[in-house]
């Protein structure tokens, strides 16, 4: 490493040598570092790669923060569904808080469904959500609707928060011709263009630096440097308003590469973007003792210069009032990024195939539901507020196991997405080399017809043609 | 430390200045002086080369030109100020157009971005961290969003930690958005390529048949200023993701007369830039002025006619224009810097054969870099030069 940045140095060294007559005037920003000698008797060392870092005498290691000094998580409703600041409050209506509320039962109601539907071989994969309601819905209705969102995939609750139809991600999950992905993506791989939300895809972290760049673009909108790009926020709003990026990713995905890039761009380009991490303690089967040694994803926000809080995942109003705040932070003076770490537990499997009790024990996951849970703790307040109890719990419950299954049956009963789409959008146009491949495989379609099984989709074997006749 | 003495400054500075781009000597590979009595390998004269146009004449000649284009006037340019002046006018026509990458900024470090952020503001043209994944990732973004980001990387060699970046979110964007309908296609990720003398392991890779074996992505790699300003405007404004490789020996070595107005050239198309009727001839980028030298000296000594065509767009590639040239002259060469197994070579090899059996009358030569690394003193045995590409016309139009 040290080799290949010595040897890149090189070259810009010698070339800046010879064309230095013909040096460009360049605006020098305000966050240049200046390489300004220092005094013999200076406090200060005044290294341009730390200006602020004062002299001393004593030779001592930084320590990283022991156990007993660990950033503290933010929190708003104890495990008894009472709000302890009662000045910040709930900062919620009792309307508001029900919707929040149903949303997320109606995310763990789908997800239960689903994992069992997956489980008769239904579904060819799922995952859930369990322990991280509070998150993703907490988080998405502090949002406004414009703003951008990347996911990692354990964020379903963002999509039905933003108004994703139970018909949208049945779609998407039996990859019906109705599927916004066009039957492309595995289950759970959701995107949608209206609600801002960006298509999941599997590789874990790559969309942190997406975000950053998205940030990027939306910054220069917000300073009306570009025109607004995209469709205009939700038809209630009639003035534009400051769009900041968020992004979500879980603590196993802060270890890769890309995490530090995108903190590391976000910083020094000073875009509005939230990065939401959910630390629900496993990432597949690898405890976050195997992840990290430092004080979990927050304690890292500070080295990037990155304002961080580390919030109660569990409490739907500490995420609530974080994001709404770290919003607020990302757009001040134009633009900077904020980390949230989430704590939380990962109630479910990592996935359909997975099965967690391989490496944890069945008591400690079972604690964690009895012990404490986002849906619960909401309910409490709701039942302390007097709007809510058993009656209508029960009556929400059995309604919306109903609305679940009837979205589930029709969208498997719809027919997959014609074939051609598995050759379209590759590239914007259809390239020759494709058109080649499609006549070969229309010609294997024919000559085979019994070697295929393709009556469950649009247009059956016909699905090419209708592609290669529009030249 | 005591201070270096102002003559231990000098020397220090002249060693380390490359060599290859000492102002007195702008044209010529001074570094790898060619051995006494060469005849073929001898060092290449851009001056003359007729792949460049060393009039404005022949520059406006170009067919593919829009009219107004041939009516205008041409600038004598080197590549990398055709490069600037592609970015400049794309920053200048496009608001959405960005330009960033490590050391941009004061100019880049071939000069490719020189007095653009100056001119368009630090807001536009900006530096970033030295990291190839996050400047990728966060130009997919951007693209994402609706911007037109042109990326750099600083080398085709420091390529590699983008790669997840470039092959499975760039290419896949689109596909995997299905009918939301978001792309990253206004993405450009410019990249200086291939060898330049003295580059060794780290300075010389020309990694494109990676890229090629990726769907959804665009590569493009100029071999002269007029295309390198052509085929840049048309990557950036093109709603694909675009890989555009720039042959860094080219940068200062390759002069010609260049148009000054903007215009584009097709990302589909290849270029027959002389006619023949044995053997056909196809490469892309330097390895061409190498072809150019070694087809001169053959057709003197063997008297053949040799058709040479710059594929100009590695992928996707123009099959046509090489399977109707090798349909008329029967046999074909391809020359390409990178090692030869799974190199472009081997596609387009594979559907000559495929395309063209019948009418081959020699095996698909290919003249490619050998299975090895570009050791630093080894680069002249390893880079296809006159002799090999001589040698492969011969034995192929003697099979």
């Amino acid at each position: 490493m040290s080799f290949r940045y010595s040897a890149r140095r090189l070259r810009p060294q010698g070339l800046a040598v010879l064309s230095s007559r013909a040096q460009p005037f360049v605006r020098a920003p305000t966050w240049q570092c200046r390489g300004v000698a220092s005094t013999a008797n200076a406090e200060k060392v005044l290294f341009p790669g730390a200006l602020n870092s004062e002299f001393t005498s004593k030779l001592e290691f930084l320590q990283p923060s022991k156990s007993k000094d660990a950033i503290s998580t933010y929190r708003c409703l104890n495990q008894y569904g009472e709000v302890i600041d009662k000045k910040m409050g709930a900062d919620t209506t009792d309307g508001e808080a029900l919707e929040l509320y149903k949303n997320m039962v109606k995310l763990s109601v789908m997800d239960l469904l689903m994992f069992e539907a997956q489980r008769q071989g239904r579904l060819s994969f799922y995952m859930v959500s369990a322990g991280e309601e509070g998150i993703a819905i907490g988080s998405a209705s502090a949002l406004h609707p414009s703003d951008v969102i990347f996911t990692q995939y354990r964020e379903s609750g963002v999509y039905l928060q933003r108004g994703f139809t139970l018909a949208q991600f049945m779609n998407q999950l039996f990859a019906n011709s109705s599927d916004n992905g066009l039957g492309r993506n595995m289950p759970v791989h959701y995107g949608s263009k209206e609600l801002n939300i960006h298509t999941i895809s599997s590789t874990l972290a790559t969309q942190i630096p997406h975000a950053a760049g998205a940030a990027y673009a939306l910054k220069l909108q917000n300073q009306g440097i570009v025109g607004r790009i995209g469709a205009p926020a939700s038809s209630t709003d009639t003035k534009e308003v400051e769009r900041v990026a968020v992004c979500f990713f879980g603590e196993g995905a802060a270890s890769e590469g890309d995490f530090h890039a995108a903190l590391n761009i976000a910083a020094t380009r000073e875009v509005p973007c939230i990065f939401i991490c959910r630390n629900n303690g496993y990432a597949i089967s690898t405890p976050t003792s195997d992840q990290y040694r430092g004080d979990g994803i927050a304690s890292r926000g500070a080295g990037y210069g990155i304002s961080t809080l580390r919030v109660d995942g569990n409490d739907i109003f500490a995420v609530r009032h974080a994001v709404k705040r770290a919003r607020e932070l990302a757009l001040q003076d134009g633009g900077r990024p904020v980390l949230i770490e989430a704590m939380a537990y990962r109630v479910g499997h990592h996935s359909t195939s997975d099965d967690s009790f391989a490496y944890r024990a069945r008591v400690e996951v079972e604690d964690w539901k009895r012990r404490d849970n986002p849906i619960t703790r909401l309910r409490k307040w709701l039942e302390g507020r007097g709007v809510w109890d058993d009656a209508k719990e029960k009556e929400l419950r059995s309604g919306t196991r109903k609305e679940v299954l009837k979205a589930f049956e029709e969208a498997e009963k719809a027919k997959k997405p014609s074939i051609k789409n598995a050759f379209t959008d590759v590239w914007e146009n259809i390239t020759e080399e494709q058109r080649a491949h499609m006549e070969e495989m229309n010609d294997i379609l024919k000559r085979y017809p019994k070697e295929y099984d393709l009556e469950g989709y649009e247009g059956g074997a016909k699905g090419l043609e209708e592609l290669l006749v529009k030249k | 430390m005591a201070a270096r003495s102002p003559a231990l400054r000098t020397l220090s500075r002249s060693l380390l200045r490359p060599q290859s781009i000492r102002p007195s000597h702008p044209h010529s590979r001074c570094y790898s002086a060619a051995a006494a009595g060469a005849r073929l390998n001898v060092p290449l004269e851009y001056d003359s080369t007729p792949l460049l146009h060393h009039t404005s004449k022949a520059a406006l000649a170009n067919p593919e030109l829009p009219e107004h284009v041939r009516k205008g006037q041409t600038k004598r340019i080197n590549l990398y100020t055709a490069v600037n002046e592609a970015l400049r006018h794309a920053l200048q026509t496009d608001e959405r157009v960005l330009v960033f990458g490590e050391d941009i900024q004061f100019g880049g470090v071939f000069r490719c971005t020189m007095n653009l952020a100056a001119d368009f503001g630090t807001e536009r043209v900006f530096n970033t961290p030295l990291s190839e994944q996050g400047l990728v990732g966060f130009a997919i973004g951007a693209a994402a969003e609706g911007l037109r980001p042109v990326a750099e990387v600083q080398f085709a060699d420091y390529v590699f930690p983008a790669f997840d970046q470039i092959h499975n979110e760039a290419a896949k964007y689109r596909y995997r958005s299905g009918s939301t309908g978001v792309h990253c296609g206004g993405l450009t990720i410019r990249m200086p390529c291939g060898s330049v003398g003295h580059g060794a392991l780290y300075h010389t890779q020309s990694p494109e048949a990676l890229f090629t074996h990726t769907p959804g992505l665009r590569v493009v790699v100029p071999r002269s200023p007029v295309q390198a300003k052509g085929l840049l405007l048309a990557s950036i404004r093109t709603a694909d993701p675009v890989l555009f490789m720039e042959p860094k020996i080219l940068y200062r070595a390759a002069v010609e007369q260049v148009p000054v107005d903007a215009y584009e050239l097709p990302l589909d198309k290849a270029e027959v830039l002389k006619t023949g009727k044995d053997v056909t001839i196809i490469s892309y980028g330097t390895p061409l002025y190498t072809c150019s030298a070694a087809i001169a000296a053959a057709e003197k000594d063997f008297g053949c006619s040799v058709e040479l065509i710059d594929l100009r767009t590695i992928y996707p590639w123009d099959r046509e224009t090489v399977l109707n040239s090798v349909k008329k002259t029967g046999r074909a060469i391809v020359v390409h810097e990178s090692m030869m197994n799974a190199g472009v070579g081997a596609e387009v090899a594979a559907t000559i054969q495929e395309q063209a059996f019948l009418r081959l009358e020699a095996p698909v030569k290919r003249v490619a870099g050998w299975a090895t690394h570009t050791g630093l003193v080894f680069e002249k045995i390893i880079i296809p030069d006159v002799t090999r590409v001589y040698d492969a016309i011969k034995k192929t139009i003697e099979y």
